[in-house]
């Protein structure tokens, strides 16, 4: 590889709880393309770490492990402390591992209560498996409430939605249905200033209230030594670069890139 | 302008509130058409609602229409499309023909009829889920196919309905009773839409196939769930009408009473794009045929016109309602 320093070792967490996640020289290859090449990382409870990089990096395919959906050609996965290898979507899920993807998996024509329960309807008891539409309706606004959430009505079609209002459902979502450790994927793309402002607001708040731990994938480097409590460079499948936001700053990140992509063509041209 | 910032206000909107007319702007809008069009053929000629005749008349030309189309919508909200119910509707009731000549009970003849029907469902469903055709194609292909079985089993010819005068009548035989059915199964099926999971999910797969899935849903489940409803509500359509003509007819139904229900759907404010649609909707779209077909004979216009302003009519109704409809989506509320 290149000539790059190894970044140095995560600081040891502050709590005497184990750490949410924990990813040891993970490896994912498919076929003969290696997307990850021996990843480590950690993530504390209540920390948001911001994953910085760009397209090929490994990003993406880091998620889809910790989400279950990939599972690792080599390595090992932490959560809680313990080892576990997460086998499916539904498997990491259970362990309240949830994740906003980009597309946000919302259904556009349905209203925002339903999309908030979309998949763990409420039902009503009774013969038949009725949806309780009253009982949704009234969770939803109040946990968007409680939340600090507004829309003018959970009634309204999700295609009604801002951008950034259609991010807060999806993030709400995930939330309500019980995380504990949430991946958000490029949660600010395509986002004005005034909006990307209203989510990151959401995102600390719900780090405060609820002590959610949050990994973010992450493209504006200004955006994310704001809002994350450490960030992680990645570059083709590897991790480069590892610090506090707070002992960083967005020259310093240009300076690692730049420097790896120079070595990079040097390593092309021979 | 009101207040994002007031809790109470957000919650009280949150809690009880019965059904509103805003829920129901689509089909209200289409009643609207209906009762227009109703007027007009009506003031037209003195015969054409207030007599028993036309009414009848006018109720046999709904109900089938219209039960094809409610099977047709669960499928288009879903992102699919059903070709074959129209040789659905001929392939049912021959079945249900052998199984009573083989001295099954009626109502046992009626189930195999059902159940064959179903089985093109299943096809249809397992070919376009599994080895992933577009539905457009796949039951394309099933359409000739099963015109062709019909056609084979059945030898070309018509055979007289099998039964009792009692059943039969009960089956379609009777001036009303297909209308009857008709409102109840469009009863279920708009419970079954709106208030089941089933139909919950059936719209988000075809809002969102992608996220659908991300959010655990079985997608693929419910597509091929929908292609066997459709299927099922075509064999019984072509049940109900075999016994209202009292002639089992390998002829009968065909692409017309397809297209013919996927026109009604379309015009009730189901969009082909899925994602949304209504079986309300689809019902009073079907009614809005009807009165077409029925009022344009009633004041006398020839054959070879009628298809010109039928056409014209329903792509008038479409655009209608497509671009109204977007436009009142688009305004603030």
């Amino acid at each position: 590889m290149t000539g790059v320093e190894q970044p140095p070792a995560a600081p040891p967490p502050s709590s005497q709880q184990p750490l949410a996640l924990r990813g040891e020289q993970l490896v994912k290859r498919f076929g003969a393309v290696t997307a990850l090449d021996g990843v480590s990382f950690t993530l504390g409870r209540g920390e948001i770490l911001g994953i910085l990089g760009d397209n090929g990096a490994g990003k993406s395919t880091l998620v889809k492990i910790l989400t279950g959906f990939h599972q690792p050609t080599s390595g090992a996965m932490y959560v809680n402390g313990d080892e576990t290898l997460l086998r499916s979507v539904d498997h990491a899920r259970s362990l309240g591992i949830e994740c906003v993807y980009q597309d946000l998996a919302l259904a556009n024509s349905l209203s925002i209560y339903h999309n908030m329960f979309l998949n763990r309807e409420i039902v009503r008891r009774g013969p038949l498996p009725l949806l309780d539409h009253r009982a949704m309706r009234e969770q939803a606004a109040e946990f968007l409430d409680e939340i600090g959430v507004h829309v003018p009505s959970v009634d309204l079609p999700v295609e009604r939605l801002s951008g950034g209002q259609r991010q807060a459902i999806a993030v709400a979502r995930a939330v309500h249905s019980n995380a504990k450790i949430l991946l958000l994927d490029e949660p600010l793309a395509a986002m004005g200033a005034r909006e990307a402002a209203l989510i990151i607001d959401l995102i600390v708040r719900l780090k405060e209230k609820s002590g959610l731990s949050i990994i973010m994938i992450m493209h504006n480097y200004a955006q994310t030594l704001d809002i994350a409590d450490r960030i992680m460079l990645m570059q083709r499948g590897r991790v480069t670069y590892e610090q506090q936001s707070a002992q960083t700053s967005v020259a310093e990140l240009m300076d690692i890139v730049r420097r790896e992509y120079r070595a990079m063509r040097a390593a092309g041209a021979n | 302008m009101d207040n994002v910032n007031d809790s109470s206000n957000v919650r009280r909107r949150g809690i009880a509130r019965g059904p509103r007319l805003a829920d129901w702007a689509a089909e209200l809008r289409i009643l609207l058409v209906a009762v227009l069009l109703a007027a007009y053929f009506e003031f037209s000629n003195r015969d054409f609602l207030l007599t028993s005749a036309s009414l009848e008349n006018l109720s046999q030309f709904v109900a089938p229409v219209a039960i094809i189309a409610f099977g047709e919508i669960m499928l288009m909200i879903g992102g699919d499309i059903d070709l074959s119910v129209g040789m659905v509707f001929a392939f049912a009731p021959f079945l249900m023909v052998f199984a009573a000549d083989a001295g099954a009970p009626m109502w046992i003849a009626v189930i195999v009829g059902l159940v064959a029907a179903g089985v093109i469902g299943f096809v249809n469903g397992a070919v376009t889920v599994w080895l992933r055709l577009p539905s457009f194609v796949t039951t394309l292909g099933t359409l000739f196919l099963v015109n062709g079985i019909t056609l084979t089993i059945s030898h070309g010819t018509p055979v007289p309905a099998p039964g009792s005068p009692t059943f039969a009548a009960i089956m379609g035989a009777w001036g009303y009773s297909e209308i009857l059915w008709t409102i109840g199964i469009a009863i279920v099926m708009h419970i079954l839409l709106r208030h089941t999971r089933w139909g919950l999910h059936t719209q988000a797969s075809g809002a969102n196939p992608v996220g659908a899935s991300e959010a655990g849903i079985r997608v693929n489940r419910l597509r091929l769930g929908n292609f066997i409803l459709a299927a099922l509500l075509a064999g019984l359509t072509g049940i109900l009408e075999g016994f209202r003509i009292t002639s089992i007819d390998p002829q009968a139904g065909g692409n017309q009473i397809t297209f013919l229900a996927i026109a009604a759907a379309v015009i009730g404010g189901t969009p082909l794009t899925g994602g949304s649609g209504t079986i309300v909707g689809g019902l009073i779209g079907a009614a809005v045929l009807g009165i077409l077909n029925d009022g344009f004979t009633l004041i006398g216009i020839n054959a070879f016109m009628f298809n010109i302003i039928l056409g014209a009519a329903i792509l008038a109704a479409m655009v209608f309602n497509i671009h109204v409809a977007r436009l009142g989506r688009r305004g603030p509320r």
